[in-house]
């Protein structure tokens, strides 16, 4: 079970344990983290479960795939470390990993 | 109907939400995050907390994902936030004039203010025909999908009913899993009342090639059975199909029927203001149940972003923050390995144009006259994001530079 943690937009953290295989976002989600939307439930479709991952995580966390990119690219104040919280899967090896919340999803 | 002006509810205001799907657990979870202390009382015919329906044609249904997983929140969830969950529980009438709910089990819930979030329900076969024999099936709740799980064994020859988006996705996840796939679809197409004439091609070719035997333009005139349970379906054509079972989407009615018994004024769903008031300022209404004004018509949609916009909407009226709900429709359907996004409203189109991108994305983009109402885009995100954004906007790009394959889609934005 990796901890996590995510920083939502008001700077509060929120410090997860969670389950290897369950995806940032779903976790996000169910500990109502304010500003995931998830409007589509992790489908890829929707765009409203933005993060940034933490620079030095980015290499682990890895990039978007190609419809994830795709849909990034026109999301709000997208970075270079800007993912789809719904498509990242923790693994074990995400002890520590820690993202931030954007200002707004859309 | 007049807009009333939005004085936010006492403190102490009970508010009581009939229906436990997307639309009440968003009003509810919004009301306590705008900071309503008072009573909030969610009651839900079904007996699992509220649950996302959409992968219930799709992963859940082809097995990838648990039954917890469906749920928006943990039980605990409400328990911190003092929701009064009630499941298992059907209202059987409203009083408006004592203001009180009346449940199954004989109980009666007083409110302040009451949102209707009755969701819709497939509409069913008639028993004439066979509609009541086992092995028929709708796909609308987790029970419905546990009761036919077991159906779906690898050479089981199943019959869907309805080719709309639920039908094409449950006959794409029963292609997947092996099964032998006929779907009928009555109309002159598939997807007839929601799409153009090009998408509907678009899907009828992914499952052609997939192995779903597809007919359209075919009636269902009765199914049969031996000891209760389907086995055969005779077409319009006086075909006769040996099936296994059956799955049935010919499209869903609105649940209004508490509405309409109390009163209030239904229009194709439970009739609400841009506010989403229905004729009794003290009731409410969001989500498939609810028909609402837009663009000078009055339409009721069918979708997860419209239930969740129009709750938030409830909750902010709620909080005497009046927003004036501005429906931006939109929707996805996974079939086999296409996605599908559409952004818009396409109803009252004359003229599409197509686009072709680099890859496999195609996209059709609906015009009434110049102006851009819709867009279905498969296996293309960024035609999605960028027509989501013009047709916000209310921009509408020439549909001939649209369609030209040189044009990059970005620099269709303002
Ligand atoms: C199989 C399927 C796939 C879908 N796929 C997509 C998709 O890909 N994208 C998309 O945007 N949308 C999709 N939808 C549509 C989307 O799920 C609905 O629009 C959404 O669930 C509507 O939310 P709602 O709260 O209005 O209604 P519902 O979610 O239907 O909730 C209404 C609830 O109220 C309960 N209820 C009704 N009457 C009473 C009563 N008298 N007492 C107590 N409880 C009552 C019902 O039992 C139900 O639980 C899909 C729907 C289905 C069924
Ligand atoms: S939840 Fe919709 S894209 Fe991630």
């Amino acid at each position: 079970m990796p901890k996590i943690s995510i920083i939502a937009k008001d700077g509060t953290p929120f410090e997860l344990q969670v389950e290897a295989g369950s995806t940032v976002m779903e976790n996000a989600v169910r500990n109502s983290i304010p500003g995931i939307v998830s409007e589509c439930g992790g489908a890829c479709a929707c765009a409203t479960c933005h993060v940034y991952v933490d620079e030095e995580w980015i290499e682990r966390v890895g990039p978007p795939g190609s419809i994830e990119a795709d849909m990034l690219e026109f999301a709000y104040d997208v970075r270079s470390t800007s993912r789809l919280s719904c498509q990242i899967k923790v693994s074990e090896e995400h002890e520590g990993l820690t993202m931030h919340v954007p200002e707004r999803q859309s | 109907m007049i807009s009333m002006s939005n004085n936010p509810i006492d403190q102490g205001a009970r508010i009581v939400v009939i229906g436990a799907g997307q639309a009440g657990f968003t009003a509810c979870a919004k009301l306590r995050e705008l900071g309503h202390p008072g009573p909030i009382t969610l009651i839900g015919e079904e007996a699992h907390p509220p649950y996302q329906r959409p992968p219930l044609s799709k992963g859940y249904l082809l097995g990838e994902m648990t039954e917890d997983r469906l749920y928006f929140r943990p039980i605990n969830f409400y328990q911190e936030r003092s929701i009064d969950l009630r499941l298992s529980e059907r209202v059987g009438f409203i009083d408006r004039v004592s203001k009180v709910v009346g449940l199954s089990n004989g109980s009666t819930v007083p409110y302040d203010r009451l949102i209707l979030t009755t969701g819709a329900r497939p509409r069913s076969l008639p028993a004439e025909i066979g509609g009541d024999l086992e092995g028929v099936f709708y796909v609308r709740n987790l029970a419905d999908i546990n009761s036919m799980a077991h159906h779906f064994r690898p050479g089981q020859h199943v019959l869907i009913v309805g080719g709309g988006y639920v039908g094409l996705e449950a006959a794409a996840v029963s292609a997947k899993l092996g099964l032998e796939v006929t779907l009928i679809e009555a109309s002159q197409r598939i997807l007839q009342r929601v799409a153009c004439p090009q998408t509907s091609a678009y899907f009828r070719n992914l499952h052609g090639k997939e192995g779903v035997v597809l007919c359209e333009d075919t009636g269902l005139k009765r199914l049969s059975g031996e000891d209760g349970h389907v086995r055969s379906a005779e077409l319009a054509d006086n075909s006769v199909l040996p099936i296994d079972f059956v799955i049935v989407g010919i499209g869903v009615v609105p649940n209004v029927e508490l509405a309409e018994a109390a009163g209030l004024t239904i229009d194709n769903g439970i009739a609400v203001d841009e506010d989403c008031r229905t004729s009794d300022p003290d009731i409410y209404a969001a989500g498939d149940c609810a028909s609402f004004p837009w663009r000078s018509r009055r339409i009721r949609l069918e979708s997860v972003g419209n239930a969740i916009e129009q709750a938030e909407s409830v909750a902010k009226a709620l909080m005497g923050q009046s927003s004036g709900y501005e429906a931006k429709p939109w929707f996805w359907s996974d079939q086999f390995d296409v996605k599908l996004q559409i952004a818009g409203y396409s109803q009252g189109y004359d003229n599409v144009a197509t686009r072709k991108s680099v890859g496999d994305g195609v996209s059709y983009w609906y015009y009434r006259g110049g102006d851009l109402l819709a867009v279905d885009a498969m296996n293309d995100p960024r035609v999605y994001m960028v027509a989501k954004r013009l047709i916000e906007a209310g921009t509408s790009p020439d549909p001939t530079v649209v369609s030209d394959p040189a044009t990059d889609v970005k620099s269709l934005l303002p």
